[in-house]
């Protein structure tokens, strides 16, 4: 059994340590992708072989507020070489923030033979790991992606409202901060792009980052994570459940948390997130500031 | 009020290379000149006061009062990966010690964007602007304490 076998996580194939993507480095059916907050990072250094997937400028639209669509994640995968059968190795910095991100948007099209590299970025440096500046670039694939799916993992503004007023359980992954609404009490500094703070009614307030061990940015084994989940905000695996933040990033590292590594059946991010629900006109907010 | 005079011009100099890669190594080779605040100034733990907020990075900023009354601005960024906050910690600190406090209160925050470009993300630029902000916000106090001074 592996060491992160031994975690007793549901999945723990989405999961692969910095040792296997070391020994994958050359291998034609792995991908491996590096996904940040900082967007200068990649550019000072970055694994052999790994491209880069911006979130900014790969992943949205360039108009909408919304994700790419079909063609758009065509294009990206065929420019990245990436083929249905080619296994994508999400890796980042901030405890995997971002490369949780981009593999939420993957599985939005289906890509699932996706992993995420444990402990991110930080951990390949910290073992003197090798980094390159070479930008790779591989032959174009002939990818056909799928329709962009947003009613299994993802939840739109109706569908929370209608969560909150059947009292479901959701998870509000911001720091205690934002989640107060002190945060928007700080008149000389940039506010969150929300005309209200607060959070939405009935949500348990749960950092996304506790689920990451501090010291090396691995995940935390299922016993802390289902101490964390289940006392602390009380979710069962079995709940239907809506995570959300500021604009649905760090939500979706802790919707990596629930539905790979904990196994909950049911769990969607609210990308919206308190961008729009702090903007919204009638809409019921909790604050405690 | 007008920009102070060496931001002006780095911004303009920043401006001259649009091509984003070019741009990106630029950033990575001023971010390369970070030095961190001297301990005379401060030690760790920093002081929560001087925490930038809804900084990303843990950035800090610090103000040490010249001779001539304008301050030299020192910065901290805990998380080792924050190389686009160490490459602002260094454009504020080269282009805004020295510099009046007055004008310095005053450079907005939306400069974040001249330097590393419309493609950020949201939280990233929060952060950045907390950082101009928190300079902005401590040059601001100098000199309305210089003014009671006097």
């Amino acid at each position: 059994m592996s060491e992160i076998e031994s975690r007793g996580y549901v999945r723990p194939e989405v999961l692969v340590p910095t040792d296997w993507v070391a020994a994958h480095l050359d291998d034609p059916g792995v991908r491996i992708v590096e996904s940040n907050e900082d967007p200068l990072l990649y550019s000072t250094g970055h694994l052999p072989g790994a491209v880069e997937v911006d979130w900014t400028r790969d992943l949205n639209d360039p108009v909408r507020r919304d994700y790419l669509g079909r063609e758009g994640f065509q294009a990206l995968m065929r420019r990245l070489g990436v083929t249905r059968d080619t296994t994508v190795v999400f890796y980042g910095d901030r405890n995997n923030w971002w490369a949780t991100y981009a593999y939420w948007v993957f599985q939005l099209f289906g890509h699932d033979k996706a992993k995420v590299m444990d402990g991110g970025r930080i951990k390949w440096v910290n073992e003197g790991r090798p980094l390159t500046k070479d930008v790779p670039s591989y032959p174009a694939s002939d990818y056909q992606a799928d329709e962009r799916d947003d009613k299994r993992i993802r939840a739109f503004r109706d569908q929370v409202l209608h969560h909150v007023e059947g009292k479901k359980p959701l998870v509000d992954v911001r720091s205690p901060q934002e989640f107060s609404g002190e945060r928007l009490h700080m008149p000389e500094y940039p506010n969150e792009g929300a005309l209200r703070g607060g959070h939405i009614p009935g949500a348990a307030n749960i950092p996304w980052a506790k689920a990451v061990n501090p010291e090396d940015g691995t995940f935390k084994p299922a016993s802390e994570l289902r101490a964390l989940y289940e006392n602390e905000a009380r979710i069962k695996p079995e709940d239907d459940v809506i995570v959300y933040c500021r604009i649905g990033e760090r939500s979706s590292h802790t919707w990596f948390v629930l539905t790979n590594l904990l196994g909950y059946k049911q769990v969607r991010n609210y990308d919206g997130s308190w961008t729009e629900w702090g903007n919204l006109v009638g809409v019921p907010i909790e604050r405690s500031v | 009020m007008a920009l102070p005079e060496k931001l002006n011009q780095t911004l303009e100099t920043l401006e001259l290379v649009p091509d984003r890669n070019e741009r990106i190594q630029l950033l990575i080779d001023i971010a390369g000149r970070f030095e961190e605040v001297p301990p005379r100034i401060a030690r760790r733990p920093f002081p929560p006061d001087h925490l930038v907020p809804a900084c990303e990075s843990q950035a800090y900023v610090f103000g040490e009062e010249r001779p001539n009354g304008t301050l030299d601005f020192h910065f901290a960024v805990e998380n080792p990966q924050g190389i686009s906050a160490k490459a602002m910690a260094v454009i504020l600190d080269e282009t805004l010690s020295g510099a009046p406090p007055e004008q310095v209160a005053e450079v907005p925050q939306d400069i974040v964007y001249r330097v590393f470009g419309r493609e950020l993300s949201m939280g990233k630029s929060m952060g950045l602007m907390s950082m101009v902000a928190m300079v902005a916000n401590m040059a601001k106090k100098h000199a309305e304490s210089r003014a009671g001074r006097s």
